[in-house]
């Protein structure tokens, strides 16, 4: 079965491009102003969507993604919220959706709900950032079906034999994570970059997607230059952060977008 | 409707947790990619390094003559013949080095972390215990110490922000979330995510990912051992009771671990803050869902979407909307009930062990004496109850008095 996802990288790659997703946390700052920036994105060149669940104790991430979170927890977001925000965005562009969450609320949710509900609404994939596999079989088991990817995370941390597992049990892509630390922690090491990208094909075909710390058009073209794809979250949401006033926020995002996807057409230049 | 008395037998309790650390439904590892060879690599060390011989000396040896152990079991007859019912034992783990039993674990921690080559130790804390019982571990063995409090916290227990000062750790502010021990734990796994390689995560409770629960358990063991030995040589046979209280749940457990095939019943007591019907309370067992927060599948205060809700409590280290998976376990299977007393009734306990046995109590552990002072009186003559009086209470001074004189 063909999906969203695999025709995505698919025709990047006879385009001999790479693909920019955009991690945005739903409903920042509130659900009305937060589908007009993705749908600004989207029309922008905006490759794949992460759509952030919003989490009361975000542990993996840095204080600009725990503000966005927090700001659309108070706007009253909830995955119910999500699902139904993804519903609409399918309307509007035909990109994967990736719902990114922490556990809880899918178990809160109940897993079997989740999966039937995300496929309704026009999900491609789930990424849930503090399930490993060694404990993910209680909510994929509940799952009807697998046209839902499980996005894996792989990171800076984890060594060859566990890297072969993770690949294993995953679908969609696999997003390596660039370094040690939370989202939106500064600098980054290209050269170690490589070598992870370099080991971790030699375990799967999958495409391998990395995020984490990326946040200027270099580094954009840094890492596209030898991955499949290039995540950002920290740096679009640290813009919506610098100008929630401002009724050009969606252009300002959308222009941002339109910045980083040039910069995942550089390769070899 | 009266508790179990026993979990079955020996096989049962032995099985939990599993390989990967479920206590049943509870427990497990809930993180993020980048800690989960860290957590493989700990359970790996937990397993190999602390059976050894040498291992659990050099530990006893520390309990011994660094912690002041064993602590004694006082029989508190003032306060018994003031409630006219059963005996109250205290073991005494606030005469413990540092005033309170989370020393016991912090030492095993730090002991295993410097086997294990890490040079550096992070913790979180609420009342603050924790956090200086950490720092002296690292002071001990010359370690770097960096402490994670909630802003909330280190307003009302300052003077164990002092202690930890001069025992030369870092204490950071957290502000973020609700400014307790919630967010000091979330901040302390933001840190360690960037600082896994040369850095052991000293957590407090029996909570979080696996190892840690059981890891913790492990190393509060010693104050039931020390207690059913020492109720044994006194009085000749078991107590009818134990009570301790919870927050994360550490110190029952230590208390508990060593009875749980005896016929003997336990009381864990939660904090009822302002009160169960107000909402403003840290009651996870009795009020809670399940859900995953902080590394382990458990009870906790959450709304129907699966956000954490906040929790209340006077006692800053009761003040969690969490609680050990090992404990969600053992209220299923109805081995030890849960309770709940409120902000009030902790402070009235409080003044009481103050004036009839010359003890200050920590807060925290007044929760358990307020409870124990309930079941003296409701129980034959001839019945003893222990309660474990978890820490002293001259952090908790200022609090004490401002309730006092208003």
């Amino acid at each position: 079965m063909t999906n969203r996802i695999d025709n995505t990288f698919e025709a990047l790659k006879q385009k001999k491009e790479k693909a920019l997703i955009g991690f945005i946390t739903a409903g920042d700052p509130n659900i009305s102003g937060s589908l007009n920036i993705i749908t600004a994105m989207c029309k922008s060149g905006l490759d794949i969507l992460e759509l952030g669940v919003p989490f009361s104790d975000p542990t993996a991430d840095g204080p600009v993604i725990q503000q966005s979170s927090a700001r659309a927890l108070k706007d009253g977001v909830n995955l119910r919220a999500v699902l139904e925000m993804t519903g609409r965005l399918r309307e509007e562009t035909s990109i994967p959706i990736i719902l990114f969450s922490y556990y809880n609320p899918i178990y809160a949710y109940g897993a079997k709900a989740f999966y039937k509900d995300a496929l309704t609404a026009g999900a491609d994939g789930v990424l849930v950032v503090d399930l490993p596999p060694e404990e993910s079989d209680e909510m994929t088991s509940q799952w009807s079906g697998n046209e839902v990817a499980l996005i894996r995370l792989v990171a800076p941390t984890t060594p060859l034999k566990r890297m072969a597992q993770i690949a294993q049990s995953a679908s969609g892509f696999i997003y390596l994570v660039s370094k040690t630390g939370v989202t939106g922690s500064d600098g980054l090491d290209t050269e170690d970059i490589n070598d992870k990208i370099e080991l971790l094909r030699s375990t799967t075909k999958l495409p391998i997607c990395v995020g984490f710390g990326i946040s200027t058009a270099d580094d954009v073209a840094a890492i596209a230059a030898v991955a499949d794809g290039v995540v950002i979250g920290s740096a679009f949401e640290r813009l919506i952060e610098d100008n929630l006033d401002n009724p050009d926020l969606a252009s300002i995002l959308a222009n941002k977008v339109y910045e980083f996807k040039k910069a995942t057409k550089l390769m070899g230049s | 409707m009266s508790p179990n008395k026993t979990v079955n037998n020996k096989d049962n309790q032995d099985k939990f947790p599993d390989s990967k650390g479920h206590f049943g439904l509870y427990g497990g590892r809930y993180v993020g990619e980048t800690l989960m060879p860290a957590l493989l690599e700990l359970d790996e060390a937990y397993n190999k390094i602390v059976p050894d011989p040498s291992f659990q000396f050099e530990f006893k040896r520390l309990l011994q003559d660094y912690v002041g152990r064993p602590t004694p079991l006082f029989y508190a007859k003032r306060l018994s013949e003031y409630l006219k019912g059963a005996y109250i034992y205290l073991k005494r783990e606030d005469l413990a080095h540092t005033g309170a039993h989370k020393i016991n674990n912090t030492l095993g921690q730090a002991l295993l972390a410097k086997r294990m080559g890490k040079t550096k130790l992070i913790a979180e804390t609420g009342a603050g215990q924790h956090g200086v019982a950490t720092a002296t571990a690292a002071a001990l063995f010359g370690m770097e110490c960096r402490i994670f409090m909630g802003t909330e916290d280190i307003h009302r227990q300052a003077p164990n922000v002092q202690r930890m000062k001069l025992l030369g750790a870092e204490v950071v502010p957290v502000t973020s979330g609700t400014m307790t021990l919630k967010d000091a734990m979330n901040e302390a796994m933001r840190f360690w995510v960037g600082a896994v390689r040369d850095t052991f995560y000293v957590i407090g409770s029996v909570a979080g990912p696996h190892p840690y629960p059981v890891m913790v358990r492990e190393f509060q063991k010693v104050i039931g051992n020390e207690t059913r030995e020492q109720i044994l040589k006194k009085s000749g046979g078991l107590p009818a009771v134990l009570i301790a209280c919870v927050g994360g749940g550490s110190n029952a457990m230590g208390l508990f671990y060593a009875f749980m095939n005896d016929p003997v019943e336990m009381i864990g007591v939660e904090a009822a803050g302002k009160g169960i019907e107000t909402g403003k309370h840290a009651a996870t067992l009795g009020q809670g869902t399940v859900g995953v927060l902080h590394g382990s599948k458990s009870y906790m205060l959450q709304d129907e979407q699966g956000q954490i809700q906040e929790a209340h409590s006077i006692a800053a280290g009761l003040d969690y909307p969490g609680v050990g998976p090992e404990h969600s376990l053992l209220k299923d299977l109805n081995r030890v009930q849960y309770v709940s007393i409120d902000n009030n009734q902790a402070l009235e306990a409080f003044k009481l062990l103050c004036v009839l046995e010359g003890i200050i109590p920590a807060l925290e552990s007044s929760h358990a004496i307020a409870c124990a002072m309930a079941e003296a009186a409701r129980r034959p003559q001839n019945e003893i109850i222990i309660v474990n009086l978890s820490g002293r209470g001259d952090k908790d001074l200022d609090i004490v008095s401002a309730y006092n004189f208003k």
